[in-house]
């Protein structure tokens, strides 16, 4: 660049020529040279200025677009995330406590009409009929030719209709995706499972809700997404549940009974391991309740939970062990048993005559009325009560279906003398099978109370002392005693010393007393009786057999065999060992040294 | 020096972006990827689930004793019954293995010349 000299020597001379001070000129260059430093100056200030508030500019407007575009767009959900399983979304599936399948879901399709995009109604009326037999066609083409602009036809198609619908080709049948609840097994353990309907019904998808049984009380966890799809884990087995179910049946019908159940619970964790009612349902077709009669009759109806009878002498062992416990008698204390037994109006029998005097021991292994109602006059009605409702007798038993609080026990309305001498021997008080089973696992597995359960435990349960240790074992004691030389001899399974208490309770009649030729055999028995582990209660409804000339009709009798039966198929597959004593094993002789 | 500078962020803003954009679309690629497989996952939840509940029926109890019973003559299974249950002892040892042969020992008769004889008494000898 060119500077421009602040002192020009040109006009120095020129000036000083005129007498002026050359100095002016210097100063005015200066002055100058400033000026156009200084606009230069700005100039670059303003560019920078002019730059910065582009960027600006540019930024806001940015933000500005961006939050724009957010604000007038439809909100979506980050995709790059990574994300959870999202498949699962379907109804939990019912496990046993082996892991194997009780209930399930399964995609099929629905079948709907949308009669107004119909090409040829009469056609696909008549073909309808035809893959689906309980269709009439008239009704169809009445539905498809009316009025009507969307029908339900069916409601879950196998994929073999839905191809045989695709081929009638007809434009007005569409197909939505359905989940549908998958019972495998049948009708094994129906009771428990209930069953499973729809809810709210749309084109393409319905909710599945439970409708009875576990799958009712259980409906919000099994449907709660944030579970992911975690199945339930029952307590129950499912081959013994089988077992058992083929067992009573054959025994149930064997013995004429009109309907039977069974519990098994293990006696420390309380855990349900099976649970049968008689007659039974396939929950996959659960059929309706009766609309009228008698609602126990109905194979809806869980005898095990719902059933509330009176269960006879079954109930004698807990006067018993009441008594053992509060130090009123020992097992050898001789009871007075000669009868009948009066008090007021009503007299007491033995059902045979056991002479006048009896042990404790033999009054529960003979089965002697008056001698447990004797024993429950000293105890007292405040005492039993209080007793009863420590086992949990007083209340529904709480398992987890929602039929449980049904089955709530019909107690005295006046706990009187009375009362409590019949309730000492099973009569004046109603339970449930499941009641009994949860009260001798109390009672026998070292007396802490036990309250059953439809699910998995891994531990025993810590509950409140019932009995002390010792009474428990002297009250197994008894029970075998009843198995080996008592009432129930048809009970014993080799190697698993079975012990139990049998009990015959007469069906009290509608219009009050007691049918003669109707009873309610029961049979509670426990095995191991020294160490045990389950506590099985088995009930038959009116059973009736011929044996040796005479028609029976006691627990020991019809009830003891099946659930001896029982045992012996049970047991093996609940992994226990008949403990027989194994003679001398061949071809090792042994010897001492 | 400066224009060096210059350069250099120059060449790496350009590097920049074409590793941004490079990464933009491998992201969305994976992103497929990911759309793409948990479809397959559902599919394979949908068909597993259909297995499961297939292998369930199929061996529902009350089936498999019926087809234990109708082949019965064939297989001859009977219920668990406490019966069932041995002893360890009562299960023989297995048998020991056979050792492998280490020093054959030559057979007369093996290569041997056609005996002249067939008298096994000399043969003995």
């Amino acid at each position: 660049m060119i500077r421009t000299p602040l002192r020009p020597l040109a006009r120095i001379l020129k000036a000083r020529d005129r007498g002026e001070n050359p100095d002016r000129i210097e100063a005015e260059n200066r002055r100058l040279r400033h000026e156009r430093m200084q606009d230069r100056a700005r100039q670059r200030a303003e560019g920078r200025l002019l730059v910065m508030a582009g960027v600006f500019l540019l930024a806001f407007g940015a933000i500005g677009l961006r939050m724009g575009v957010l604000a007038s767009t439809v909100p979506e959900e980050p995709t790059a995330q990574a994300r959870g399983n999202p498949i699962i979304g379907q109804r939990a599936d019912i496990l046993d406590r082996r892991g194997r399948i009780l209930a399930t879901n399964l995609q099929t399709h629905s079948l709907y009409a949308q009669p107004p995009q119909m090409v040829d109604p009469q056609k696909a009326a008549t073909d309808l009929a035809a893959i689906f037999p309980e269709l009439e066609a008239e009704e169809l083409l009445e539905d498809f030719t009316g009025p009507r602009r969307f029908l339900w036809i069916r409601r879950e198609i196998s994929p073999e209709q839905m191809q045989a619908v695709h081929d009638i080709g007809d434009p007005g049948l569409m197909f939505g995706p359905r989940e549908m609840r998958l019972y495998p097994n049948g009708a094994v353990a129906a009771h428990v499972l209930g069953g499973a309907s729809y809810g709210r019904e749309g084109v393409s998808s319905a909710e599945v809700i439970g409708v009875a049984g576990v799958e009712k009380y259980f409906d919000d966890r099994l449907r709660d997404p944030a579970n992911e799809g975690a199945p339930l884990r029952l307590s129950l087995d499912l081959s013994v549940q089988a077992a058992s179910e083929r067992v009573l049946q054959g025994g149930m019908m064997l013995m004429n009974a009109k309907g039977a159940s069974s519990v098994l619970m293990d006696v420390s964790t309380g855990e349900v391991v099976s649970m049968v009612s008689l007659p039974d349902f396939d929950p996959n077709d659960r059929p309706r309740g009766p609309a009228e009669g008698d609602q126990g009759d109905s194979p809806l109806f869980n005898r095990a939970v719902q059933g509330v009878y009176e269960l006879g002498s079954v109930f004698k062992i807990f006067t018993v062990a009441q008594a053992l416990d509060l130090g009123l008698v020992e097992p050898d204390t001789v009871i007075d048993t000669s009868g009948p037994l009066y008090w007021g109006r009503f007299s007491i029998r033995n059902y045979r005559d056991y002479g006048d005097e009896l042990t404790t021991r033999e009054v529960i292994v003979k089965s002697s009325n008056i001698g447990t109602a004797r024993i429950a006059q000293e105890i007292g009605a405040e005492r039993q009560r209080d007793f009863l409702d420590r086992l949990g007798f007083l209340e529904p038993a709480p398992a987890e279906m929602v039929e449980a609080p049904t089955g709530a026990p019909l107690l005295p309305d006046n706990w009187s003398e009375i009362s409590t001498m019949t309730i000492s021997y099973g009569h004046g008080l109603s339970l449930s099978p499941l009641h009994l089973a949860a009260g001798y696992a109390s009672l026998v597995n070292g007396g802490t109370r036990v309250t059953p359960t439809l699910l998995r435990r891994d531990r025993p349960q810590q509950g409140a002392r019932v009995v002390s240790e010792e009474v428990s074992a002297r009250a197994r004691a008894m029970l075998r005693g009843v198995v080996t030389d008592g009432t129930a001899s048809f009970g014993g399974v080799a190697g698993y010393r079975v012990g139990g208490k049998t009990g015959t309770a007469n069906k009290p009649r509608p219009q009050g007393g007691y049918f003669e030729d109707k009873t309610i055999a029961t049979f509670a028995t426990v095995f191991p009786a020294d160490d045990p582990r389950y506590v099985l209660i088995v009930t038959l409804d009116e059973p009736q057999i011929e044996a040796l000339g005479e028609t029976r009709r006691t627990a020991g009798w019809t009830a003891v065999p099946v659930a001896a039966e029982m045992i012996r198929r049970a047991a093996p597959l609940l992994d226990m060992r008949p403990d027989v004593a194994s003679p001398r094993p061949a071809g090792v002789t042994l010897t001492s040294n | 020096m400066r224009s060096f500078l210059y350069v250099i962020s120059a060449l790496s803003v350009v590097a920049l972006g074409v590793w941004a954009y490079q990464e933009n679309y491998r992201t969305q690629e994976a992103m497929r990827e990911v759309r793409a497989l948990h479809g397959q996952i559902g599919a394979a939840h949908e068909r597993l689930q259909m297995l499961r509940a297939e292998w369930a029926y199929l061996n529902r109890p009350d089936r498999l004793r019926d087809l234990a019973e109708l082949n019965f003559e064939r297989l001859r299974l009977l219920p668990l019954m406490p019966d069932a249950f041995g002893k360890v002892g009562q299960i023989a040892y297995p048998a020991p293995a056979l050792l492998p042969i280490t020093n054959p020992v030559e057979v007369a008769s093996d290569n041997a010349p056609e005996a002249a004889d067939d008298d096994p008494e000399e043969a003995v000898q």
